[in-house]
């Protein structure tokens, strides 16, 4: 299947900004199912300076700096990107949990041993006992390891609240499991903070799910939004990711953008500006199956297109 | 050399006393006699005798406190900083032992770049199980953006070294991210050749000014393919513990003194915005710590970074020493892997041993410590102030349990140490000398394959006979340390050597925007105080003298005088506002507020004086000893002043006569000593400006408005005495005391340098002189505003000014007019001048990160 993701951000200033430095996690990035095939970023005012790269994890990194005065920052990322079917996998078949552990398995110190920083406490997500006393009931001894992961995703799902709006970026962790109520980048973290409490590896995905129109209606454009989830390590198979937002596991409606130990890492667009501190924010995002012969969107003056 | 022992029969030192206090090893006695490296120290010491070498101490402390070294303990400035204290008493190493210790330092540094340059690189030392991954990612200090960064190369770094129960130099702790203490070090060894010049000279020390040339050199080598780099030393303010060395190190190296704020990053370079407009900085020497850098990237509360610094380090722009990231080999769980490590990489065994070290995230160490814990000190590999080190013997029995439960909960986070009772050397008590356990920090500095050392370090003792906490936050004492040559070694000065393939080139050094602010507030300040001093002592006394007789005119000129107070300082309500005819009745109460407390808005003479030190602690690196020794005094005086519960009137005329000495100490320092550079020139235009505004004020309060001619004259008397004007009237005038006379003096007397038309025409030169981005026909608009004023203001004609405005019969209109006209032009010219050369102000703020709502199905 191939899809277009378009992310457009926009901040208003309420005064003039002389300069701004930016980072931006926008462009998707290859993935175990995915591949992106091009991608482009437009930004207005057009930067002085833009140069990309890889981050730590491997995400796609724009970093790029506006030296003249503006009120106001429109960053358009358009992707287009081909997603398959991931293998079915039967969670039963999967090695116990205790065995998943870095430390238990000699590749563990594969990849500068990462898998060990997936299993230490991050910015967002600090260790808890509280994490830990909700996980250790899906895992008892000797379960697959997936299968503590599907019921983990399970028991989120039906514990905690869908209510946008109840928490922010800042929002501590110890208080979404407090009032158990939160949004997609919530449930991911704690999820993570659970399974990391078990001494597993856990990764926290960022990136946008394809919504269908109820039946007879027309889809929205715009009317899209980013998505998080998580990911565990399985070292017979890899990162599998699960999204407990919708209780299932990602299939060929995910598309995943970028990932780290948690928000943090994959913040979307990130920036110091100089002036005005005060702005409002528009997010819009649009997920689209792709006609394998349209063209990308024609910008006046992409500073990015392959 | 002679062995023979000094002996405590001698009007001396009591070496055998001093021998049955010792329980370590000492440095300095061995076997019932002092060591050989120690000889001629001993008897230099020993013929000085302990009285002399108690009054010099006496002189230590003195000089110290003048020359302002300072270790600004809380960071907080209402907290004084505090003095610097040095042992007169150097510890002595001696060259054979030296070289080996250098020999060990050299390794432990490059074995350490080796970790450096592998944990941002290829991670080999993980990936071949040397390094336990938790351990290095757990800290916190491996910093992910720093990654794969292009240039890996520890430049600077600095050992914890203390001497061991088996008479080895054993490292305590590693700092690799800003090493601080090389200043202190430079200032102790300047300071003890001062203090004890024979001694100094007899003894062969090698000297310390190598290192700094090595520094320097490698610095500038550093930045590859750019002639001339700039060099700055990024230093996170006054507010830093350790501000003064920053600013020491600043002005010894030659190198501008520099914020966050100051700089920017534009084009992919870092910048310098100085007031000749954006300079490029090639070279960051950073006391700044690597997490605080970047705004962007690394940690994004808190002012002091550069957004962008990484970015630009990345695209090999800057080059940043230490380079960002380097606080990753601060983690005291390494000292545990270090040995294998060198074994696994050089081949090679440490030279220098570490105190034992257990890290807790391997199972069996863990259980080692847990059980262990009475004899060994604990530490988090997290470098924070919540969990310091603890020494397991000092813990309660609950809080060892506490400290159990953190450990088995997180173990990797922890690493326990052996305790070392390292060795003790002497010590100046009161007039005699005590073992004190010691720890000596080492520096050095990168050169072309390989490091330089340091001939010497920072020594800092414990402040008790048995205590081992030797931490200056904890009120330890530092001393000097001396590396003796074989041969004489000659001191180099920085100076003298010029890179052959360079040709030396006038620069005056660029001037930051906050620097340049800073000295146009000193300027500001200083007259401020100078002109509120001034009324304040006319006032004063008119208020002894005036008692007595209670005429009516000298209290209406009294009172005039006590509004022109409130006016100058704006201390409302005061004398002017509600209230006021009370306190005019008992002004002394008020009086005192001006001077301690001032008002909501109004700044009291205390608060001018505070705020003059500040804006000149902000620009340490830029003071002479001798002008920092004045400001140091003046806040130190009034300091005390502040809290005296009984002020007396009498007292304060007394503190105004020292103040205005001191402050016409300082003017006159500035003027005779300070080139006539951009920095000179702000300071002064801030001086002019004040003086111009002041004076005003003091105008409109006392001769424009219309009393009776007794009182009129009294109020010209003391106003031309308030600006030191009195005498030249006199000659000039006679004794016909004439408002229009008056006025033409203070007002539009070219010749008198308190007159304003004067300001304006110096105003009027600076300006002209300051660096400009552009030169255009056109004037700017600090130049447009003075030449109008100064030009109005040629024009008038003090006679019809003192007679005109006849409408109104309590104020002359036309006069107040012209002041208030006055007034604006300066206030506009500051801002102006704000605009063009301080608007480095700008605040920055983080985007809000959107989290956004998400697509159910």
């Amino acid at each position: 299947m191939k899809y277009r993701v378009c992310h457009r951000t926009e901040y208003d200033y309420a005064g003039p900004v002389d300069q701004c430095h930016n980072e931006a996690r926008l462009l998707l990035r290859d993935a175990a199912h995915q591949h992106c095939t091009r991608s482009l970023l437009n930004i207005e005012p057009r930067p002085q300076v833009y140069h990309e790269r890889r981050d730590f994890f491997g995400n796609r990194v724009a970093y790029f700096a506006i030296q003249e005065r503006h009120s106001r920052l429109v960053v358009n990322a358009v992707s287009d990107v081909e997603v398959t079917t991931p293998t079915d996998i039967a969670p039963g078949a999967s090695r116990c949990w205790e065995q998943a552990r870095p430390r238990a398995t000699e590749w563990g110190l594969l990849e500068g041993g990462s898998a060990y920083l997936y299993c230490l406490d991050s910015p967002l997500v600090p260790l808890s006992a509280q994490a830990r006393q909700y996980a250790e009931i899906s895992c008892p001894p000797g379960r697959p390891l997936l299968e503590v992961a599907h019921d983990l995703m399970g028991r989120i799902y039906h514990d905690y609240a869908y209510v946008p709006g109840f928490t922010a970026v800042t929002t501590p962790l110890a208080d979404v499991m407090e009032h158990r109520k939160g949004v997609c980048q919530d449930f991911a973290h704690v999820a993570i903070a659970c399974l990391r409490s078990m001494g597993l590896p856990a990764r926290y995905v960022s990136g946008y799910l394809e919504t269908l129109p109820a039946p007879g209606q027309k889809k929205l454009v715009g009317a899209d939004a980013s998505h998080a989830w998580f990911a565990v390590f399985d070292p017979d198979l890899g990162w599998v990711d699960y999204d407990p937002t919708n209780n299932r596991m990602i299939g060929q409606r995910h598309l995943t953008a970028a990932w780290g130990r948690d928000f943090a890492d994959v913040s979307p667009l990130k920036g110091v500006l100089y002036g005005s501190g005060r702005h409002e924010l528009k997010v819009s995002v649009d997920v689209a199956r792709l006609d394998p012969a349209s063209a990308l969107p024609d910008f006046d003056d992409p500073v990015r297109s392959i | 050399m002679s062995l023979e022992v000094p002996r405590g029969q001698s009007a001396g030192f009591d070496l055998s006393a001093y021998a049955t206090h010792l329980t370590a090893g000492d440095e300095m006695w061995q076997a019932g006699q002092v060591r050989p490296q120690w000889m001629r120290l001993m008897q230099g010491l020993d013929q000085l005798g302990p009285k002399n070498l108690a009054r010099q101490r006496q002189e230590a402390r003195r000089l110290l406190r003048e020359n302002g070294v300072t270790y600004n303990v809380y960071g907080d400035p209402q907290t004084p900083s505090r003095p610097w204290e040095l042992d007169l008493i150097p510890l002595v190493f001696g060259a054979a032992e030296w070289a080996r210790i250098e020999s060990g330092l050299i390794q432990r540094t490059m074995l350490l770049d080796h970790i450096f340059a592998d944990l941002y690189g290829p991670r080999r030392l993980i990936a071949e199980g040397l390094l336990p991954p938790e351990l290095v990612y757990g800290s916190g200090a491996f910093l992910l953006p720093c990654d794969q960064m292009p240039e890996r190369r520890l430049l600077l770094y600095a050992a914890d070294v203390a001497r061991g129960p088996d008479g080895r130099m054993w490292v305590l702790s590693d700092r690799t991210q800003s090493p601080l203490g090389a200043g202190y070090a430079l200032e102790n060894r300047t300071a003890l050749r001062r203090l004890l010049p024979r001694l100094t000279q007899d003894c062969q020390i090698r000297h310390l000014s190598f290192f700094f040339q090595a520094l320097r050199d490698q610095l500038q080598n550093s930045a590859r393919g750019r002639d001339q780099p700039r060099i700055a030393l990024l230093t996170a303010g006054p507010l830093d513990e350790a501000y003064f060395e920053h600013a020491y190190l600043a002005s010894y190296l030659g190198f501008p003194l520099v914020q966050g704020g100051d700089l920017t990053v534009r084009d992919g370079c870092v910048w310098l915005k100085s007031i000749e407009g954006l300079k490029q900085v090639d070279i960051l020497l950073r006391r700044v710590e690597d997490r605080n850098c970047d705004p962007l990237e690394l940690r994004g509360d808190g002012p002091g970074g550069v957004a962008g610094l990484l970015d630009s380090v990345r695209q090999g722009n800057v080059v940043v020493a230490n380079p960002l990231g380097s606080s990753a080999l601060e983690n005291p769980g390494l000292l545990a892997f270090l040995p294998r490590i060198a074994r696994h990489v050089f081949g090679q065994e440490l030279e220098l041993s570490s105190a034992a070290t257990w890290w807790c995230g391997h199972d069996g160490e863990r259980a080692y410590v847990l059980e262990h814990m009475e004899d060994l000190v604990i530490k988090s590999t997290q470098r924070s102030t919540i969990h310091p080190s603890v020494l397991g013997a000092n813990l309660s029995h609950s809080e060892k349990a506490e400290l159990r439960q953190r450990i088995e909960a997180a173990p990797h986070l922890y690493v326990a140490q052996e305790r070392v009772a390292f060795s003790t050397t002497p010590t100046l008590v009161e007039d005699h000398l005590e073992p004190r356990h010691a720890i000596l920090r080492t520096f050095l500095v990168a050169k072309e394959g390989g490091y330089t050392v340091m001939p010497g370090g920072l020594t800092r003792v414990a402040p008790d006979r048995d205590s081992f906490v030797v931490a200056t936050q904890a009120g330890g004492i530092s001393k000097d340390t001396w590396v003796l040559a074989d041969e004489p070694d000659h001191p180099i000065s920085l100076w003298l050597r010029p890179r052959d393939d360079l040709q030396t080139q006038a620069d005056e050094g660029v001037l930051s925007s906050r620097a340049g602010e800073n000295l146009f507030w000193v300027g500001r300040y200083a007259e401020r105080a100078e002109a509120v001093a001034r009324l304040l002592r006319v006032v004063l006394e008119r208020l002894h003298a005036g008692g007595e007789h209670g005429d009516e005119a000298e209290t209406g000129c009294l009172h005039q005088l006590l509004r022109a107070v409130t006016r100058l300082t704006n201390t409302l309500p005061g004398f002017v506002g509600r209230g006021g005819k009370q306190r005019l009745q008992r002004p002394w109460q008020e009086l005192r507020t001006v001077v301690l407390t001032g008002s909501d808005k109004g700044t009291s003479l205390l608060k001018t004086l505070k705020a003059l030190q500040g804006a000149s602690y902000a620009i340490r690196d830029r003071w002479s000893t001798d002008a920092w020794r004045i400001i140091d005094d003046m806040q130190e005086h009034w300091s005390d002043i502040q809290n005296k519960p009984l002020l007396s009137s009498v007292q304060v005329q007394d503190d105004l006569d020292l103040l205005l000495t001191d402050l016409l100490a300082l003017s006159g320092l500035n003027k005779e000593s300070m080139t006539r550079e951009a920095g000179w020139l702000l300071l002064d235009i801030g001086r002019r400006i004040e003086r111009g505004l002041l004076l005003i004020a003091l105008l409109r309060s006392t001769l424009v408005p219309r009393t009776n001619q007794t009182e009129e004259h009294l109020l010209q008397e003391a106003v031309l005495f308030a600006k030191q004007s009195l005498i030249t009237y006199r000659r000039r005038y006679r004794s016909y005391l004439q408002l229009a006379s008056v006025l033409e003096l203070l007002l539009i007397d070219e010749t008198n340098p308190r007159s304003l038309v004067y300001q304006f025409g110096q105003l009027q030169e600076h300006i002209a002189a300051l660096p400009r981005n552009y030169r255009a026909a056109r004037l700017s608009e600090e130049e447009r505003l003075v030449l109008a004023a100064h030009t109005r203001l040629r024009l008038i004609d003090p006679v019809a000014l003192a007679e005109g405005g006849e409408d109104r019969r309590d104020k002359r209109r036309e006069l107040d007019n012209l002041l208030a006209d006055m007034r604006q032009a300066l206030m506009a010219t500051s801002e102006a001048l704000t605009r063009t050369y301080f608007s480095h102000a700008q605040v920055s703020s983080q985007l809000v990160p959107s989290h956004d709502a998400d697509a159910a199905l």
